[in-house]
């Protein structure tokens, strides 16, 4: 479904990614773990065309998306959930999520689709109104997570879902996204709390410095003596 | 819905006021605040909604005087080809409107150019803009008399019931004009603002990245906005040059500018009617001064003023009160506790 071939991306002269490569097929929760800095905010950046490369390629179901504007790689059925500031926060609820189906015109649908998130997620539903930054963090990340759906994607992208929440609130968000996969949507996910990314998904891979150093399934990595001593504390 | 019958009621008042106010000096003043908040409702769409601070707005507001009093006015310059290009006085409305259309190019052209860099480089390129503009309008003595300034405009004018054609000359007039075309600009950056257009516009001043990544065009989208401030900034003008009837280039000047900011500032950015209370406060509060302090004294009060509304009240005035009416109706209030 998504595969990147050989991708570097440099801010500035400085490369943050030397030739990564990786793959998620349909249907797949794959994760990319790996310390602050090796570039995993970038790869979900340079996917969603907020970053462009300097070289390598990036196709979506066949199609080279690299270096294109993140609207026409939204309008492809890619969203990207982004790490830290999350939401508008000076919109109200119902304003940010109406911003998560900004590019579409199908009213009917968006309210249907308003309807199955407000199910999922009741809790927003009481909050509609109230404006986006007096929210928890807990319910800033739902919401988040409900924007991003408001685009129908067939591929999710989360950054650090789970950055800043409480223990709790972490494991019920960890929870909404194996469901959004349960229901047909296809997630890449980027996660430091690397036990739990390995628990969850099907396939990972580890970057280390802006290079690709391990990839296989969530399993057989939770086994693997190197991530185990630097990433699963022995 | 309160706020909206408050707003009924401030427009009725507004509407009759040179009926039961019979002081033409007051009904001018008023005139020319009015226009002032214009220009202000006009800067407050884009620092107030879309974040971007734009410090040459009297550009477009003198480029919209000096298009309408040169197009009412009729005049040739020689710009090098064979012949000198002579435009002949057009109608005022129609001068009107070119001065409304002359303004949103600049404001297209200076978007295109400033928005690529967006931040600090925006203020500076429009700065500069203003001051080659003044400069433009000081040495091209050709076609704008330079110093000597552009003198007996013509007055705009309407089908006045039981008059026929009638020129907008006496205060009350131009009053009722100023406060017609305020109303207008007013409604159409209130729906400019709350439709998807607007939420683009806040989404972007709130979080670019996420904006962009949700799929808003954030440089289209600054155009846009600035095209539309640019027009109405413009709109103030050519109104300025239509009620006064002399433009020069003191237009240009950057305490117009400055002033245009200190409304929206202190009125409160990003919120419709803070321009309207700002400007009122600061429009008229020379006046009430005048009698009693001397003009220097005047500039420190105003200082002293402004400190104390940015240090006690930083979201402006319209915000603080919002505020205070929601802590005295609780219908209003949210909900306190906003985690279970």
């Amino acid at each position: 479904m998504l595969r990147l071939d050989a991708i570097t991306v440099c801010y500035g002269k400085v490369p943050a990614l030397r030739e990564v490569s990786l793959e998620v097929h349909a249907g797949e929760l794959v994760t990319l773990i790996g310390a602050n800095g090796a570039g995993k905010t970038t790869t979900l950046k340079a996917i969603s065309g907020l970053l462009s490369l300097a070289s390598g390629s990036i196709e979506f179901e066949g199609v080279p998306i690299a270096n294109t504007r993140p609207r026409d790689v939204l309008a492809r059925g890619i969203a990207h959930c982004p790490e830290g500031r999350r939401v508008f926060p000076e919109l109200t609820v119902r304003e940010n999520l109406a911003m998560g189906a900004y590019l579409r015109r199908d009213q009917a649908g968006i309210a249907d689709d308003l309807e199955r998130i407000f199910a999922k997620l009741p809790r927003l539903k009481e909050r509609i109104g109230q404006i986006a930054g007096t929210l928890s963090g807990g319910e800033q990340q739902m919401l988040a997570i409900a924007r991003s759906l408001m685009s129908r994607p067939r591929l999710m992208l989360f950054d650090e879902p789970s950055l800043g929440l409480a223990p709790n609130l972490v494991e019920r968000v960890f929870e909404i996204i194996a469901e959004i996969r349960r229901e047909g949507t296809t997630v890449l996910m980027v996660e430091q709390n690397a036990l739990a990314a390995l628990e969850m998904c099907d396939r990972a891979y580890l970057l280390e410095t802006g290079q690709m150093v391990l990839a296989g399934a969530g399993r057989d990595l939770l086994e693997n003596p190197h991530m185990r001593r630097a990433y699963l504390g022995g | 819905m309160r706020a909206r019958f408050g707003g009924l009621l401030f427009l009725a008042l507004a509407a009759t006021l040179p009926l039961w106010l019979r002081d033409p000096y007051f009904v001018a003043i008023l005139t020319s605040t009015g226009i002032f908040i214009i220009a202000a409702i006009s800067l407050n769409l884009l620092l107030g909604f879309t974040g971007q601070l734009s410090l040459g707005h009297a550009a477009f507001f003198g480029i919209g005087a000096y298009t309408s009093a040169l197009l009412s006015l009729g005049f040739d310059v020689d710009i090098g080809l064979p012949s000198p290009v002579v435009v002949d006085p057009k109608p005022v409305w129609i001068a009107f409107f070119g001065a409304v259309v002359v303004s949103g190019l600049f404001g297209w052209l200076i978007g295109k150019l400033a928005f690529r860099v967006r931040g600090a480089y925006f203020v500076i390129v429009t700065i500069s803009f203003a001051e080659v503009m003044r400069m433009v309008a000081l040495n091209w003595v050709d076609l704008t008399e330079g110093p000597m300034a552009l003198n007996n405009i013509p007055p705009l004018s309407v089908l006045w019931p039981g008059h026929g054609l009638t020129a907008l000359v006496t205060k009350s007039q131009q009053y009722w004009l100023v406060l017609a075309v305020g109303v207008v600009c007013y409604f159409l950056v209130a729906r400019m603002v709350r439709s998807r257009l607007g939420r683009a516009l806040i989404a972007l001043r709130e979080n670019e990245p996420l904006a962009r990544s949700v799929g808003v065009r954030v440089t289209h989208y600054l155009v846009v906005a600035t095209v539309v401030s640019a027009a109405i900034a413009g709109a103030a003008g050519a109104l300025y040059a239509h009620c006064v009837r002399i433009v020069d280039p003191d237009v240009f000047l950057f305490i117009y500018t400055v002033t245009m900011v200190i409304m929206v500032v202190t009125g409160g950015k990003g919120t419709l009617a803070g321009p309207v209370v700002g400007g009122l406060i600061f429009g008229l509060m020379p006046q009430a001064l005048r009698g009693t302090a001397p003009p220097e004294v005047q500039w420190i009060i105003y200082g002293i003023g402004i400190i104390l509304i940015v240090f006690f009240l930083p979201r402006g005035i319209v915000p603080a009160f919002a505020d205070l009416a929601r802590l005295r109706m609780p219908a209003l209030r949210k909900p306190a506790s906003l985690v279970r």
